[in-house]
């Protein structure tokens, strides 16, 4: 297909930001190998790590079709300034509790978008979608089941699942930052745009909020942290991505 | 091979019964199911298409050089191995003799699912050990991307399946 610079530019932005979320949240997951609550934990997240930056792969691989370069300098080379991720997905992974209801917030939006996106008139994206959300369902069901378990446990289960969630909503809402290519995206037929994602988002996990017996912040609270879609990002990517590019720079070279 | 001869698709296909998945070998990758293409064109030259089965499965490239390998052995005049998206793997398109495999592994197979995998398919596995349907699942993820564990409540062995994806 041949797009406009514009356009070109619109669809650039739109898969740097999809893959970059996935890959950053993936690099984050895998930080529980070896750390995990329980041995099922530990696995788990490791799992949807592996998930996770396999995605991301596909999508630079298609960014790098688009005449960006090869996907490993793309994940390694860039500086946090250069990344469109999300606020949410750069934070250390802290306590367990913060790391699930991430995990909740971020692949519930994530599997809502892949499934909008398997319609997209984008189609190697639109394929690709078509493979995301079915492995993205395990990754939902995983952050559903605790997310249940936990909020109606005990007591102190239930404070520390509310509290994280009051404390990181503003962070998920940040997922839905506005891309200035929006009415771009929409009349290629590409993607409907953030807000409703955000309207099926909220929608798709207050069900399950309501079993866990948890609650959302009240809407007048909702300060969506914005900024990462542009390259303004938290103190804790560059770190981030100085740890995770520190092997493939001693030499970009080596064939693995 | 001493005579030259044009493969047919058939003895590609046939070639390619011999390439075991790397992480599960009593399984071909044709019995998987993500051989999505085969084309020999009229000057022999072969070229065959892979899907993935997950998309960060690190199984994938050596699955790629190990089609290339044995392609290599049969009489050809070129060949080319491409992996793409095109068709998007699912358990379903797992054959019955690749079950069958899979069982001998020691995995039960993935459920057959009509448009969408509930959740529920993971609940009432049933156990490759006793058969019975008394199980639990543990976590639908397992040492490779492709299992989730359950325990058998009747002979009280742990066990692994392959699970369902759509």
């Amino acid at each position: 297909m041949k797009y406009t610079k514009t356009q070109l530019e619109a669809v650039k932005e739109f898969l740097y930001k999809i893959a970059d979320d996935q890959l950053i949240l993936g690099h984050r997951d895998s930080e529980w190998t070896g750390l995990g609550p329980v041995l099922e934990e530990d696995i788990a997240f490791s799992s949807i790590a592996q998930d996770k930056i396999g995605q991301s792969l596909h999508i630079y691989e298609i960014l790098h079709a688009l005449g960006e370069k090869d996907p490993d300098t793309i994940a390694f080379t860039r500086n946090a300034n250069e990344f469109k991720c999300c606020h949410l997905v750069e934070y250390p992974i802290g306590e367990y509790d913060f790391s699930l209801i991430r995990n909740f917030f971020f692949c519930h939006a994530e599997h809502i978008r892949f499934n909008m996106l398997a319609e997209s008139s984008l189609d190697p994206l639109a394929k690709l979608a078509k493979k995301y959300r079915g492995e993205i369902k395990y990754h939902v069901m995983h952050a559903d089941t605790w997310v249940k378990q936990l909020g109606r446990a005990n007591e102190e289960s239930h404070k520390r699942m509310q509290d994280t969630i009051d404390n990181s909503f503003n962070l998920a809402l940040g997922i839905f930052e506005e891309s200035p290519f929006t009415s771009e995206l929409n009349s290629m037929n590409i993607f409907e745009g953030e807000k409703t994602l955000q309207n099926k988002w909220i929608e798709a996990i207050l069900p399950v909020l309501e079993k866990a017996k948890l609650v959302l912040p009240d809407p007048a609270d909702w300060k969506p942290a914005y900024g990462g879609r542009t390259g303004t990002h938290t103190e804790y990517l560059q770190p981030m991505l100085e740890e995770m590019g520190e092997v493939f720079r001693l030499d970009p070279k080596a064939e693995w | 091979m001493e005579i030259k001869t044009v493969q047919t698709k058939n003895d590609i296909l046939k070639a390619l019964d011999d390439v075991k998945d790397p992480e599960i070998p009593t399984i071909s990758i044709v019995d998987l199911g993500i051989v999505t293409g085969i084309e020999v064109s009229e000057d022999n030259f072969v070229s065959v298409r892979l899907t993935p089965t997950f998309s960060g499965c690190p199984a994938l490239k050596i699955m790629e050089s190990m089609v290339k390998e044995r392609i290599e052995k049969l009489d050809v005049a070129g060949y080319e191995v491409i992996t793409n998206f095109d068709t998007q793997w699912n358990t379903n398109m797992i054959t019955e003799k690749g079950r069958e495999a899979l069982k001998k592994h020691g995995l039960a197979p993935p459920e057959h699912f009509s448009e969408l995998v509930q959740i529920e398919m993971l609940e009432k596995v049933k156990c490759p050990h006793c058969g019975s349907r008394n199980t639990l699942l543990k976590s639908p993820f397992g040492p490779t991307l492709c299992r989730s564990l359950h325990y058998c409540s009747d002979c009280l062995n742990a066990f692994e399946q392959f699970k369902p994806v759509s």
